[in-house]
């Protein structure tokens, strides 16, 4: 059925079509109307669940922790300072291996406060261990929501699922919502294996020596890279059931493309829609948007950027001292592989906007060089 | 792709108009992208949002600040802001007052004006109060008679549809909107 609907309900209708048991959340703007339809489902009865107030985003993932490892389906959603409040507890989960899936609404970092976007929230929990992918549509908020539980059970780690504040948080748009039986023919309930059980009791988490530590932590990124496996496996499994396909990255005409836009988020559509202007104008541009951040898919990024002459990552983030953290990530998987130049731009921080203009300028500049004379470029920045 | 900006003021259901437009848009078989000024509304102050249609995917999803047309909830704002701004040429501009468009010709001559009584219209079907009539169905029922991305039927549906109360009077306010724009 088709509806036009904000970002933040299709994470709630994504959620609530996944049958999720437990949500617990706090409210943050932009985050906030996603828990509010989840709360007024569940009080319809709509969705058999137990929506629990908490006082807190460490005390929402506390609650999604334990729900998990009683064997519930656990959801949250969270934005910006929600999330870094959480930041014990993203360990916690992760290490734990609960399959949690969560909502975060990209939103810059205070102070000063703010509550554009930008994606310093999501990126700098990098190292948790959580998953994390990035959405460009409301339609792909949905469906990497229903996603997000087949792979995160599969493999036993939580993942985050990301977009961009305001631009889908509020941005009102057609969805094809999925019928409730194919949702349950794809995304069977939730058993877990390691479930608390009053009648079988077991403690998890428990002082763990040198003598054993290190092996926990090989399991998590065996993990990782399984679930590297499982996403590409499900990009296909979705596609059958629903039509649509999610893969690790989403190219756009990079196979001819002498110059390759790196993106993620809305700037990654706002990128695609620019790559047709410059083509229309004889610009052999292409665009990689990417989606999974963790796992990252090394593979993918190399096997798509081999062609490229030129590499312009456009990155919605910063890590202070060093370059925008996809550009990182990009070089880093490049490195030994490739010598094409990367170019690493920092656009749209605070929610600034990223127009197709912001967009074709920066192309221009990348025109002029043979190689990076910098390493990282303010774009549209005051002085 | 049409582009279109709305304007009016914190309160009057300026985005909700928007959403309804982009409900009823989705019923012709095309695309549509509805999003308010990103940021925080007061009661009372100049508000915007915008809506993007098109017969294929839409991925642009910066700010419109060239609009092709503009629609003006609050005419007061024609006074106080200049909701030309960035408009393209060839543009309409549909405001909502009892006067007549010929009334707004210093708005420019690369601009079509056309006009309708949303409050009146607002207030015969007892739509909010007097003092502050609901003016968003009334707006939306005069789209259909100046542009063609949307029918009629497809508004008063997404009319009935949206409304929290009373979808007989909203949905017979937008058909006399339809009925009463001046300036087609």
């Amino acid at each position: 059925m088709k509806k036009v609907m904000m970002g933040n309900h299709a994470i709630s209708h994504g959620a609530t079509l996944a049958r999720v048991q437990v949500i617990a959340a706090y409210p943050i703007t932009p985050q906030t109307q996603v828990v509010e339809l989840l709360s007024e489902i569940v009080a319809d009865g709509k969705l058999k669940a137990e929506f629990i107030k908490v006082e807190s985003e460490h005390s929402a993932m506390a609650a999604c922790i334990g729900a998990s490892s009683a064997g519930a389906r656990a959801f949250t959603a969270t934005s910006a300072q929600g999330l870094a409040l959480m930041h014990e507890l993203l360990h916690w989960a992760a290490g734990a291996r609960l399959p949690i899936v969560m909502a975060d609404i990209n939103r810059a970092m205070a102070p000063p406060w703010t509550i554009w976007t930008d994606q310093n929230d999501s990126l700098s929990q990098r190292d948790t261990g959580w998953m994390q992918i990035y959405c460009q549509s409301n339609q792909e908020v949905l469906d990497s929501v229903i996603m997000a539980y087949k792979v995160a059970e599969k493999v036993l780690m939580p993942i985050m699922i990301v977009l961009d504040a305001f631009s889908l948080s509020h941005t009102y748009e057609i969805v094809d919502l999925p019928d409730q039986a194919l949702v349950d023919k794809y995304l069977p309930p939730f058993d877990y294996k390691y479930k608390l059980d009053v009648k079988n009791p077991h403690t998890y988490g428990g002082l763990t020596t040198p003598d054993w530590y290190m092996e926990f932590r090989v399991k998590m990124h065996e993990a990782m890279d399984q679930a590297l496996v499982e996403i590409k496996k499900e990009a296909g499994e979705f596609e059958k059931i629903f039509g649509r396909r999610y893969d690790t990255v989403d190219p756009y005409l990079v196979e001819d493309a002498e110059t390759v836009l790196v993106t993620s988020g809305t700037a990654a559509s706002t990128a695609r829609f620019t790559v047709d202007q410059l083509r229309a104008q004889g610009k052999k541009v292409g665009n990689l948007r990417m989606r999974v951040l963790r796992p990252f898919p090394f593979a993918d990024v190399r096997e798509q950027l081999k062609n490229a002459k030129k590499v312009i990552v456009i990155d919605r983030n910063i890590s202070y001292g060093y370059h925008g953290i996809w550009a990182q990530e990009v070089k880093s998987a490049l490195y030994g592989h490739s010598k094409v130049p990367v170019f690493n731009f920092i656009a749209g921080l605070g929610g600034r906007d990223i127009f197709p203009e912001t967009i074709a300028d920066i192309v221009a500049l990348v025109d002029k060089k043979k190689k990076p004379d910098q390493e990282l470029y303010w774009v549209e920045v005051k002085r | 792709m049409v582009e279109i900006r709305f304007h009016g003021r914190g309160g009057q259901g300026t985005v909700i108009a928007s959403k309804i437009l982009a409900d009823a848009v989705s019923k012709e078989d095309k695309y549509v992208q509805a999003f308010p000024q990103f940021g925080v509304e007061r009661r009372g102050a100049p508000v915007f949002a915008f809506i993007r249609i098109d017969d294929k995917p839409i991925y642009i999803r910066s700010k419109i600040i060239a609009p092709d047309h503009i629609i003006v909830v609050d005419p007061s704002l024609i006074d106080a802001i200049d909701v030309t701004e960035g408009l393209k040429k060839g543009a309409f501009i549909l405001i909502n007052t009892g006067h007549q468009p010929k009334e707004f010709q210093h708005l420019g001559k690369d601009f079509r004006v056309f006009t309708i009584d949303a409050n009146e219209i607002a207030i015969k079907y007892k739509l909010g109060s007097k003092a502050a009539p609901i003016v968003n169905t009334a707006i939306l029922g005069a789209v259909p008679r100046i542009f063609d991305f949307v029918r009629l039927e497809s508004i008063i549906q997404a009319v009935r549809d949206g409304v929290p109360v009373n979808p007989d009077a909203n949905a017979a306010a937008a058909k006399e909107a339809y009925d009463s724009v001046q300036g087609v």
